[in-house]
């Protein structure tokens, strides 16, 4: 009681209320936990980490006895490393030993783990950096500390700071008086000391934790995986954070799936950056002071694992090798068989290895074995033997072949067949021989294909010689042709000749005839009965008609002959109506028929042979009038500018041409009625001359008419001559 | 009189029919009428009797009417006599033929007496125009 009231008064000089409230609470704590010095210590820094900021630091004890300080409590830092923290005094250099006999707090330079400690630097597990060293002294004038609080950062120079350094102090030194209780801490230190040694030399990384998966202890080879500084590179803080991370998840598992399976855990060496395999063995530890905690032991399997995976691979590469091996022998089975050439494979001494199928049916008895097809084995047999013993008995190396003809019998059938056979050595690697390859050819194909070839040559070469006769038939057809063709053309300038001839043969005396008639008529002789001038007149219309034939038929010989030149000239196409009307003046007249013409007014002048253009008028009207006995006949005179063109359409109410006929009028010599008892005359060449000299103008005649209805026979030029 | 005031027509073809008859025809119309069987014959008459006008048959034995028409029309003393030539041959190109060898007319056969007085008669007019013309010019 009287401690508590001590440390009342102490902090009631100066302090703001909810600091007082907040010491008393640190004050209290104390009178609880009165008997148990690193408690105290712990608390403090505790305290100190919540009202003065301190993230780090440390409590060691000065044991004069043995000369040394020794970790007590700690805040932020290893716990391992504050229990085995254990530093001499015996050097009065060393800055942590001047501490101990300072007055007052100091700012030391502090070392890392592992460095000389020769150095004049002390090595603490606060780190390397600058820290604060503040000796705890009791109520005593004692010129050494019972005590030192290191802090970090090393500037912290609260008011708290002091008052729990005098605190604290005070509380050491009471406690330590009690001597028995120090040696039992002693005693308590050494065998955690020990324990911890002994853990740590474990070469699997030992970790325990509480139910929720903190981390409470771990040895060494666990801190390397789950435990970095601030002061640790980047890298290696991630791969301890993943680590914990995936350590954290499988214990959940085995928390959920129970604990006593050993199940593997996959993490990352955080200084290798490499994958290791773990095996965790997790196992529940209940303890009456610390309540329920898992140990676990992570062994490393990844070398194991690798092992594992290396035969695991092997064995599967060793299985596909197999596989492709029985593969390939499966398939050259498969070829030898497939081949349709008996194959035998024979030993050195020249026994049979191998045969395939084709070369069992040769050299095997069938099951129903009858007496010749044995016999036929037997031949065949010793046939073969004999070649191939030539072949071993020879001094040829590896690689030599033999080849020679074998009469065989088919067993089954006591066939003939001659056969090529081909035998090739096989040595080993070391040139020994191990077999005899013999591939048999049955040579019946190649006999029977030599005897097709030579029917197939023997059929060509009669096919050739036909060609040939062929050709030179045609090539006598064809000059015979052409002979032909002269001759022809001979004689169609002759005939052409002839008619020309003829023409001018038929004149002469028609000219006679006609002129005496003319001249009778005209008087030349007297005055004629009446009689007699009819009859004279007979004779000459009989004449002109034998004239107008004689004239047709040598336009048409002119046309065919070639020798109808056109002439060009330029002229208007109406003037060619009342031309053709004034020629034929006298037949219009006897035929009392109403003639009209209707012209073109807008047609323009056009350029065609004018003469040609009128005889064809002629001819169209001069039919009209034959073939029309009553109503009139239209001559209509179109220009049609689209086509470039004039037609001169000629209709008449005449007897009217059948549809059937419409072509064969255009015929040479015909008339619909060409019958020696016709009804009309003429010759039957009008139309056809007609239609000739239109296509030559480049023009075209058409006809549209039907039976007893009348006719129109259009004519249809072009304005200019085509090209 | 008329007769032998009439102008003279010689008239050249081997066909005696046709010859007569045109020959019977211009005595009858008023003309004189001397006869030739050929070429040869064509050119003696032409050059002892000067006739007024020659109808000339082209296809003529011997000497033909194509070569007969070329030696009046080249010898001055006939040159200016009309030369009408008659063909049966109506072929393209015959017309032509007679224009070159110097006829100055041409008439196809058949050829009714009377076309062949009216063509003469108008050959004769064309001369007399033509003769005046160059008289009326020499005065």
């Amino acid at each position: 009681m009287a401690t508590l009231q001590q440390a009342r008064n102490l902090s009631r000089a100066k302090m703001a209320p909810s600091t007082e409230a907040a010491r008393l609470e640190l004050l209290e704590s104390y009178i609880v936990h009165h008997e148990d010095l690193a408690r105290c210590a712990q608390l403090s820094l505790e305290w100190l980490a919540r009202h003065a900021g301190i993230r780090r630091s440390m409590c060691v004890v000065a044991e004069r006895e043995e000369g040394r300080l020794i970790g007590l409590a700690s805040y932020g830092l290893p716990t391992d490393e504050v229990a085995l923290f254990s530093w001499p005094l015996s050097d009065p250099r060393d800055p942590l030993a001047a501490v101990v006999s300072a007055s007052g707090p100091t700012v030391l330079r502090s070392g890392r783990a592992n460095q000389d400690v020769g150095r004049p630097m002390p090595v603490t597990p606060l780190g390397a950096g600058q820290i604060m060293a503040i000796p705890l002294r009791g109520r005593g004038t004692d010129d050494f500390a019972v005590g030192l609080l290191l802090l970090r950062p090393a500037a912290e120079s609260a008011a708290d700071v002091g008052w729990l350094a005098t605190v604290l102090g005070q509380k050491l030194e009471q406690l330590r008086g009690r001597g028995s209780l120090g040696d039992e801490v002693r005693t308590l230190r050494r065998e955690r000391s020990l324990l911890f040694t002994i853990i740590n030399a474990v070469t699997d990384p030992i970790l325990l934790t509480d139910t929720e998966g903190r981390l409470i202890v771990a040895n060494a080879r666990a801190e390397k995986l789950f435990a970095a500084g601030e002061e640790e590179s980047e890298g290696r803080r991630r791969a301890v954070e993943l680590n914990n991370m995936l350590f954290s998840a499988a214990l959940s598992r085995s928390a959920v799936e129970g604990p006593s399976e050993a199940r593997e855990l996959l993490l990352v060496d955080p200084s290798e950056g490499s994958d290791l395999l773990f095996e965790v063995l997790s196992s529940t530890v209940e303890s009456p002071r610390e309540g329920t905690g898992i140990v676990s032991v992570l062994r490393n399997i990844t070398d194991l694992r690798r092992a594992t995976e290396q035969i695991e691979e092997n064995y599967q590469r060793l299985r596909i090798l197999e596989a492709a091996a029985r593969a390939e022998r499966d398939r050259l089975n498969l070829i030898i068989d497939s081949v349709a050439d008996p194959i035998i494979v024979t030993d050195p001494v020249g026994a049979t290895v191998l045969m395939n199928a084709p070369a069992e049916e040769l050299f095997t008895v069938p099951a129903a074995a009858l007496e010749a097809a044995e016999r036929s084995v037997q031949a065949n047999d010793a046939h073969f033997s004999s070649f191939i013993s030539g072949l071993l008995l020879g001094e040829e190396g590896p690689g030599a072949t033999r080849r020679g003809e074998i009469g065989l019998v088919n067993p089954e059938t006591s066939e003939t067949i001659p056969v090529e056979a081909i035998a090739g050595k096989v040595a080993s690697d070391t040139g020994e021989l191990t077999a005899v390859v013999t591939i048999l050819h049955d040579r019946r194909e190649a006999l029977e294909r030599a005897r097709l070839y030579e029917q197939v040559k023997l059929a060509s070469d009669e096919l050739q010689v036909r060609v040939q006769a062929a050709t030179a038939e045609l090539a006598t057809q064809n000059e015979l042709l052409r002979r032909q063709a002269i001759e022809l053309e001979q004689a169609s300038r002759l005939k052409s000749q002839f008619l020309a001839n003829m023409s001018h043969e038929f004149r002469t005396p028609l000219n006679a005839i006609l002129g005496y008639t003319h001249m009778l008529l005209q008087g030349v002789s007297g005055e004629l009965s009446a009689p007699v001038r009819r009859q004279l007149q007979r004779i000459d219309s009989n004449g002109r008609h034998l004239l107008t034939i004689i004239n047709e038929i040598l336009d048409i010989t002119r046309i065919e002959a070639g020798k109808m030149p056109i002439q060009l000239s330029e002229f208007n196409v109406n003037e060619i109506v009342p031309e053709v009307m004034a020629e034929l003046d006298a037949v219009i007249a006897r035929s009392k028929l109403i003639i009209t013409p209707k012209l073109a007014a807008d047609a323009p002048p056009m350029r065609s042979d004018r003469q040609k253009v009128k005889q064809i008028v002629l001819n169209l009207l001069t039919n009209a009038l034959k073939f029309t006995h009553q109503g009139g006949i239209e001559i209509t005179i179109r220009y049609e500018p689209e086509a470039r063109a004039v037609s001169i359409a000629v209709t008449d109410t005449g007897i009217g041409i059948a549809q059937e006929h419409h072509e064969r009028i255009f015929e040479d010599f015909r008339q619909v009625d060409d019958s020696p008892s016709r009804q009309y005359g003429g010759t039957g060449l009008g139309l056809a001359i007609s239609r000739r000299l239109a296509s030559a103008l480049g023009g075209r005649i058409t006809i549209r008419s039907s039976l007893g209805r009348g006719s129109t026979f259009t004519l249809t030029i072009p304005m200019e001559p085509l090209q | 009189m008329s007769h032998q005031q009439g102008p003279l027509i010689l008239v050249v073809d081997d066909y005696e029919d046709a010859r007569e008859m045109y020959a019977e025809y211009l005595r009858f119309c008023g003309f004189r009428v001397a006869e030739a069987r050929n070429g040869n014959e064509a050119l003696e008459q032409a050059f002892t009797l000067k006739p007024n006008l020659i109808l000339m048959d082209l296809s003529l034995p011997g000497l033909d009417g194509w070569e007969a028409t070329r030696q009046l029309k080249a010898d001055e003393r006939t040159r200016h006599i009309p030369v009408v030539a008659l063909t049966g041959h109506a072929l393209a190109g015959a017309s032509e033929g007679a224009k070159r060898a110097g006829c100055d007319s041409f008439v196809t056969k058949p050829c009714l007496p009377d076309d062949l007085v009216v063509e003469v008669r108008r050959m004769l007019e064309e001369v007399k125009t033509q003769d005046s013309t160059l008289n009326t010019q020499n005065q």
